[in-house]
């Protein structure tokens, strides 16, 4: 299905999708009938309070996670029906995560760190190298290849997470606070870095944000209170 | 192979833990190596030949002495191919700690029932011309340097001589080789008589027989038929195997095979949990990091082969280690000066002890695997 508005072929559908999460005899729910397409190519910020639910469906859109109701598709196909270890599978091959606090392995150079989502592939280790060189060029890290994450600088370190996550050439790249833990300067570069993947390498991006000049950079906004998606912060 | 980098980043991630963890596997092998060596020594010192061999002792105890006249009557027993005996000497070198066994025999018939005792032929021809000569195994003669022609004065703690002297001397005519390596040539063999002329009693005594059987697999029936033979009697007699009587003669200082188990048993133990709780505090550090794994792709099968490698490698290498540097310490041959004339480190118990350190790293990686595998992404991303 395309998007009505980009004519673009939509990569990710969300529809009606309700989270409820079970706290002791408590149900809360996160998120209450929410509908999201993304087009291919889309930059894309999800803006909202802490506890409106953006990482809940950050999760659901990357598999981490089932819907309580409702379906998610990504590139056509519906991934909320998916047994856990298909769902791996399929996070391998379709996705690319970058975490606020990077999430690197302390133990393994920037190099091993990147390489790390092609150990699941039949790639050589020659050919997993080229893709990991090629990454960490896209990221302009070529030269800290040999680093520990100890060695390299918090903006260094994000650099190294978003090559980890676009190394595979995923259909979608999802940020979590990708600047949430950089200054200012640091943050721009990595706003940057995220823009020319999606305006040149059209990479689809979902980035979720608590930082309006964050968002600024993304082609689209849009906004999550108390479980709704909306347009408008106000709403 | 692809993953291996990624595991033993892991076991170098707190070097310190590692290495004490890896230490107390290191010497929990060499432990391993030693009580098997010991064990080996005191218990597996019997060739196969020993398999168509019988052991005839007194029922009492193999202290108590059996009469001479015993061989003939025991060879007219069907199934029994030939008979010969030895007698417990109990002699010293010099030097109490120089222990080694030195036994009387009759020289023809104990090399005929030993085809494990290689002596060359023109020294046996020489055993049996010198009335005082004594064929010696190779690893005494290296030990005190004795050579063919040298007089050898033993002193016996048990047999004195009709002058009244418990000191024997005797002329060392030949130097006997084991065929192989489980044969001990430690022993001194000298003729019996000698020994049984110039000593002040027990004459026409032995102490034990040793009988070759025509079918090995007629063993019970022989050893049944042999006892049945002398019952009543004065001397009453308990036949077994060769391996059993050894093993009969070792375990007077105790159960060893239980001694060494429970030992072995009590440190294996110790440092399943010793490893098991570094594995699992491991993994507890990393919870953030195994998340990140299966958020990008790995499965839970993956993250539990994952552990399971980490623990197993972990273990394999102190084991490899442990392994190696006890049969480095056991090479070196009997390290009590001639107590266990058979030290050494067995290849079917080093590969026992590759096989326990794979079990070892599988038990405990198990439970940290299984806690690794059952995270959920969602909640272990939100615990960094």
């Amino acid at each position: 299905m395309n998007d009505p508005k980009t004519g673009n072929a939509a990569v990710v559908e969300v529809r009606d999708v309700e989270k409820v999460f079970r706290r002791g005899s408590e149900d809360i729910h996160v998120l209450r009938g929410a509908n999201l397409t993304v087009p291919s190519g889309e930059f894309l910020a999800l803006m909202g309070p802490s506890g409106s639910g953006k990482s809940t469906l950050l999760n659901l859109i990357g598999g981490l996670d089932h819907p309580t109701r409702g379906t998610v598709s990504i590139a056509g196909e519906r991934i909320d029906q998916l047994s856990d270890r298909r769902l791996a599978a399929w996070r391998a091959r379709h996705v690319g995560f970058v975490f606020q606090l990077y999430n690197l392995m302390p133990v393994l150079t920037a190099e091993r760190n990147v390489e790390l989502p092609l150990l699941l592939t039949h790639l050589s280790k020659a050919e997993r190298m080229q893709h990991v060189a090629t990454a960490l060029a896209a990221v302009g890290l070529s030269h800290r290849a040999q680093h520990y994450p100890r060695q390299l600088s918090g903006g260094e370190q994000q650099r190294v997470g978003i090559a980890r996550g676009i190394v595979t050439d995923p259909t979608l790249l999802l940020c979590d606070e990708p600047t949430g833990d950089l200054d200012r300067k640091a943050g721009d570069e990595i706003l940057d870095l995220l823009h020319a993947l999606s305006s040149e390498h059209g990479k689809t991006i979902i980035m979720v944000t608590h930082d309006p000049h964050a968002s600024a950079r993304a082609s689209r906004t849009i906004y999550l209170n108390k479980g709704e998606l909306t347009h408008d912060p106000k709403d | 192979m692809k993953f291996l980098p990624l595991i033993w980043s892991n076991l170098r991630r707190k070097k310190t833990r590692t290495v004490l963890t890896l230490l107390s596997i290191i010497v929990a092998f060499v432990l391993f190596g030693f009580l098997s060596a010991i064990r080996q020594a005191l218990l597996g010192g019997v060739s196969l030949e020993g398999a168509n061999r019988l052991i005839v002792r007194h029922k009492v105890s193999i202290i108590q002495l059996l009469p001479m006249s015993y061989k003939e009557r025991m060879e007219r027993i069907p199934g029994v191919a030939m008979a010969t005996h030895q007698t417990w000497f109990g002699g010293i070198y010099q030097d109490p700690k120089n222990f080694f066994m030195q036994n009387p025999v009759i020289p023809d018939e104990f090399m005929r029932i030993h085809p494990e005792f290689i002596l060359p032929p023109e020294q046996m021809r020489a055993w049996q011309r010198t009335r005082t000569g004594a064929v010696v195994g190779r690893k005494t003669a290296e030990r005190f340097n004795w050579k063919v022609g040298d007089k050898v004065p033993i002193q016996s703690s048990i047999w004195s001589r009709k002058d009244g002297g418990f000191l024997w001397e005797f002329d060392i005519v030949g130097i006997f080789d084991g065929r192989d390596k489980n044969t001990d040539t430690t022993p001194l063999f000298f003729r019996y008589d000698y020994f049984d002329e110039a000593r002040s009693g027990a004459r026409g005594e032995v102490g034990w027989y040793s009988i070759r059987i025509q079918d090995s697999a007629r063993a019970a029936e022989v050893a049944k038929l042999v006892d049945a033979e002398f019952e009543n009697s004065a001397a009453e007699t308990k036949t077994e195997p060769e391996g059993a009587f050894v093993q009969a003669w070792a375990q007077q200082v105790g159960d060893i095979a239980l001694i060494t188990a429970s030992i072995l048993g009590a440190v294996f133990f110790t440092i399943l949990l010793v490893t098991g709780n570094t594995i699992s505090q491991s993994v507890r550090e990393r919870t953030g990091e195994l998340g990140v794994l299966k958020a990008i792709g790995f499965t839970n099968a993956a993250v539990l082969g994952l552990v399971m490698a980490e623990s197993c490698l972990l273990s394999l290498l102190g084991g490899g280690i442990g392994l190696a540097v006890a049969w480095a310490l056991t090479s070196h041959g009997d390290p009590t000066g001639g107590m266990l004339p058979l030290f050494f480190f067995p290849v079917h118990d080093v590969v026992l002890g590759v096989l326990i350190s794979v079990a070892m790293g599988l038990v405990t990686g198990f439970f940290p695997a299984l806690q690794a595998m059952r995270l959920r992404v969602a909640d272990s991303l939100r615990r960094i």
